[in-house]
């Protein structure tokens, strides 16, 4: 907190929101979000997502819905973010409690070629999410923010949106399951249970 | 159900969106994603008024898409009511239904079609079907209002039987053609 330059670590912060993560749904932005919570652990509770840039908020939100007892945790990147940005203000208006967007925020677009998106010249995608009506919005810097998120996540009092800024890093992939049918039926079977294979 | 039976005893309004509601709730739905159209109006008062139904309105038609796919991974079954004009939103968004094997029921009034008087309508009008084909949806079309029901009936057996996006084009014909100019004349 006290050196403003010194950024995050993109999966230390990943490390930590899903620390002891028991029950919780997460939903990965394509790209390195997806590597990250892939790197941290693959998980029958994870829909990794390969591509459909701009799904993965509006995902968490038809989850968060249909699951109202669960937790869902969506975790993207900054210009994957953008692209729906809209989202932000269909998720306030439905304002489920169950879900917490958290947004790696290196602002690059990272698999491309680290081109700049709008956060690096200022857009404040937190003050966005805030105008929008999302009432637990924050700015994170430091790793003791980042676990004040991680448990926000897992108790469900409200919908949260979270900026995380994060170092501009590239790191190594690691990969999910590419298939999109392996990944949706292990995901339907483990929150529906095995019925979900016979319907 | 009471409102149902009673604007089916006015014969000036049409029946069909409330067929088609009855449909879409024998076929188990929870979420519906829109983007207003008039000729849909009717179908979303119906489940506005249904407590059992979750009616989310998205600032764009990709939205939907997006979101009723967390839906199928949670457990429910939606469908998105869109105007043919949001389905060029949605192109990449579809890849997600396809290529995850999801159903999706999509539920497109037409504009662009017969009768149009908008000619910045045409373009996505006349693209509508050949667009939702190209990225793998099933399409299936009605043009007259006793045939739409049965229609989006069996659009939703395909999509949760077999797992496939499906889309339901009713046609300007079944809507009826606005005329702002006739409108502005008068």
């Amino acid at each position: 907190m006290n050196n403003p330059n010194a950024l995050l670590h993109r999966r230390d912060v990943v490390q930590e929101l899903l620390r002891d993560r028991r029950e919780l749904l997460v939903v990965a932005g394509l790209g390195a979000p997806n590597w990250d919570v892939s790197a941290i652990g693959d998980s029958p509770n994870n829909f990794p997502l390969w591509g459909a840039m701009g799904a993965a908020s509006m995902i968490g939100l038809g989850l968060a819905l249909a699951q109202p007892k669960r937790r869902v945790l969506v975790i993207t990147g900054d210009g994957e973010m953008l692209m729906s940005v809209g989202a932000l203000a269909t998720i306030a208006v439905e304002a489920p409690a169950n879900l917490t967007i958290a947004v790696l925020d290196n602002e690059r677009f990272g698999e491309t070629g680290m081109q700049k998106t709008h956060t690096a010249a200022g857009v404040d995608l937190a003050g966005i999410a805030a105008a929008s009506g999302i009432r637990t919005t924050r700015i994170v810097r430091t790793q003791a923010e980042v676990t004040e998120i991680r448990d926000l996540a897992h108790e469900g009092r409200g919908t949260v949106f979270a900026q995380i800024k994060i170092n501009p890093e590239a790191l190594g992939f690691v990969m999910p399951p590419a298939d999109g049918g392996i990944l949706t039926t292990r995901f339907r079977q483990a929150v529906l249970g095995d019925s979900a294979l016979y319907n | 159900m009471n409102d149902v039976a009673k604007s089916q005893g006015q014969a000036s309004l049409p029946t069909w969106p409330d067929e088609v509601y009855q449909t879409l709730k024998q076929a188990g739905i929870r979420q519906v994603g829109i983007v207003p159209d008039a000729g849909h109006s009717r179908l979303i008062r119906s489940f506005e008024a249904d407590p059992e139904t979750r009616v989310v309105t998205l600032t764009t038609e990709e939205e939907g898409v997006a979101m009723l796919a967390g839906a199928w991974l949670g457990g429910e079954r939606g469908v998105l009511l869109l105007q043919s004009s949001g389905v060029g939103n949605c192109i990449n968004m579809l890849s997600l239904p396809v290529i995850c094997h999801m159903p999706l029921l999509m539920i497109v009034t037409m504009r662009g079609d017969w009768g149009e008087f908008n000619p910045w309508q045409i373009p996505m009008g006349q693209g509508t079907k050949a667009a939702l084909e190209s990225i793998g949806v099933i399409v299936t079309r009605a043009d007259e209002p006793h045939l739409v029901a049965s229609t989006v009936q069996g659009a939703a057996n395909l999509a949760f039987n077999t797992w496939r996006p499906t889309a339901v084009l009713i046609g300007q014909r079944v809507l009826g053609a606005k005329n702002f100019k006739e409108l502005a004349r008068k």
